[in-house]
């Protein structure tokens, strides 16, 4: 950065959701300053920050950003994820933490698990879990709280049966995103489950089962992989795929609840549900804050980012830019939107955004339909939410 | 039809990351293989498939989506 003496005076990251279904406001001042503008982190570094939808894509898909975590400009959205640069937690960071030919390689060990035909078929089990798990909460009634009794646990039942993790240990990956984003408890968690998943991985070699992991220890056992490499591919699945997912389906419920012109048109025209998953994607993007660092001088309009620079692309931000969709802010599910950013863009775009958007639909679908007089137990207002990298709500009581 | 343009589409397997976008966009034209990568299925499309071929170009997050003209 060229300018350090003025980063007292600029806005300051991270920025909290007002609102449980809209980004933080001050995005939009963010914005109108400029598409990519200058912030502060919480620890006074200056960095830009990225809102604009084109800029996103363009800065996202350009060769010259690195994810290298160990760069001393390297950006942290949130005060936790400096503890990650502990020597106790050398499992993190592959794929969403290592630039090509690494990544690559990396992205081509576990890309085959995550092929559409693949996705496809998981569909009938993940339709089986969901009724299952409707059928508790039916039978428990009359006030259930769907992120402990639904979302949690479908998400992670979904998770340990594709993966190949006992649904009974899931103890070591549910809530760990927010223990990650706690300063105090980060590094032990994390070196919890790297232990836990070497255990198990060690113990599918001589016990094999049916899950990607699975496949992956065939890998292992051929030759074509490290150990070591595939505990940091299970770690990095593991991480990635249950909060996300769990708390986009819930904050969906909300949302819907809360916007009933829009429920009942996906109750009265169910073939609209995939379109909707994808409008609801866009307008919650639960996930912000990705970090890059330029490797070169960028120039993008009038603006130079220099090489060095770090970058916190704001992508809940891009996905209101009134440049590219037309009343943003509004919920529409009869709008057709392929091109939000909440799985991001560029090379690291989410290797398992297709079984996400299965999951949702499925779990959405399966909810609604079963219980379509559904509504909040409490005003919305009184609902507990958790701030943070991730963004979701603690609590989601229902009835009906 | 007179004067109508024939599209080849191209799919660079080497830059794909497997995101599947041009496969959920076009999949009379793209497909996965078994390692996760792009395959384009028709070696030429008609005119008719250029929005579609426009939008599996542009939602492709490694740039690895690709057509040219001919005719």
């Amino acid at each position: 950065m060229n300018d350090e003496n003025g980063a007292g005076d600029l806005p300051e990251l991270p920025m909290t959701r007002e609102c449980p279904y809209h980004p933080p406001a001050a995005y939009e001042d963010l914005r109108a300053i400029g598409p990519v503008t200058r912030v502060r982190q919480f620890d006074g570094r200056p960095v830009w920050a990225v809102t604009g939808h084109l800029e996103t894509r363009e800065l996202l898909s350009s060769p010259h950003m690195s994810v290298d975590r160990f760069h001393p400009n390297f950006p942290m959205p949130i005060p936790a994820l400096t503890q990650l640069q502990s020597s106790r937690t050398p499992a993190i960071g592959a794929l969403i933490r290592t630039d090509p030919p690494e990544h690559t390689r990396q992205r081509r060990d576990i890309l085959p698990s995550f092929t559409l035909k693949k996705i496809g078929v998981l569909r009938p089990r993940i339709e089986q879990i969901c009724a299952d798990r409707l059928d508790a909460i039916t039978a428990k009634g009359p006030v259930v709280d769907l992120v402990e009794e639904y979302t949690k646990p479908a998400v992670a039942m979904v998770l340990s049966q594709l993966l190949g993790v006992p649904f009974a240990d899931r103890e070591y990956f549910e809530d760990l995103t927010y223990r990650r984003f706690d300063p105090a408890q980060v590094v032990d968690a994390l070196a919890d489950l790297t232990d836990y998943l070497s255990r198990l991985l060690r113990a599918k070699e001589t016990d094999p089962g049916d899950g990607l992991l699975d496949d992956l220890v065939g890998k292992v056992l051929a030759g074509e992989l490290e150990r070591d490499e595939l505990v940091k591919y299970a770690l990095v699945l593991v991480i990635a795929g249950q909060e996300t997912t769990a708390n986009t389906i819930a904050l969906s419920v909300l949302t819907l609840l809360e916007h009933p012109d829009q429920l009942a048109l996906l109750l009265d025209d169910p073939s609209l549900w995939p379109n909707a998953v994808e409008e609801l994607l866009r307008f919650l993007a639960i996930t912000g804050g990705l970090s890059r660092v330029a490797t070169a001088d960028i120039q993008l309009g009038d603006l130079t980012i220099a090489d060095g620079d770090g970058l916190i692309f704001l992508n809940p931000g891009a996905n209101r830019d009134e440049a590219q969709f037309e009343r943003p802010n509004e919920l529409d599910v009869r709008r057709t939107v392929r091109n939000h950013l909440t799985f991001g863009f560029g090379i690291h775009q989410c290797i398992g955004q297709n079984l996400a958007r299965v999951e949702v639909e499925i779990a959405l679908r399966a909810l609604f339909t079963r219980i379509p007089t559904l509504r909040l137990a409490v005003p919305m207002e009184q609902i507990a939410v958790r701030q943070g990298l991730v963004f979701g709500l603690a609590e989601l009581p229902v009835t009906w | 039809m007179s004067g109508a343009k024939t599209l080849l589409p191209s799919g660079d397997a080497t830059r794909c990351v497997g995101a599947g976008q041009c496969v959920r966009t076009a999949p009379d034209v793209f497909d996965q293989d078994d390692g996760g990568t792009v395959v384009v299925l028709v070696a030429e499309v008609d005119e008719s498939h250029r929005a579609l071929l426009d939008e599996a170009a542009y939602l492709c997050p490694a740039s690895a989506i690709a057509f040219t003209e001919r005719g």
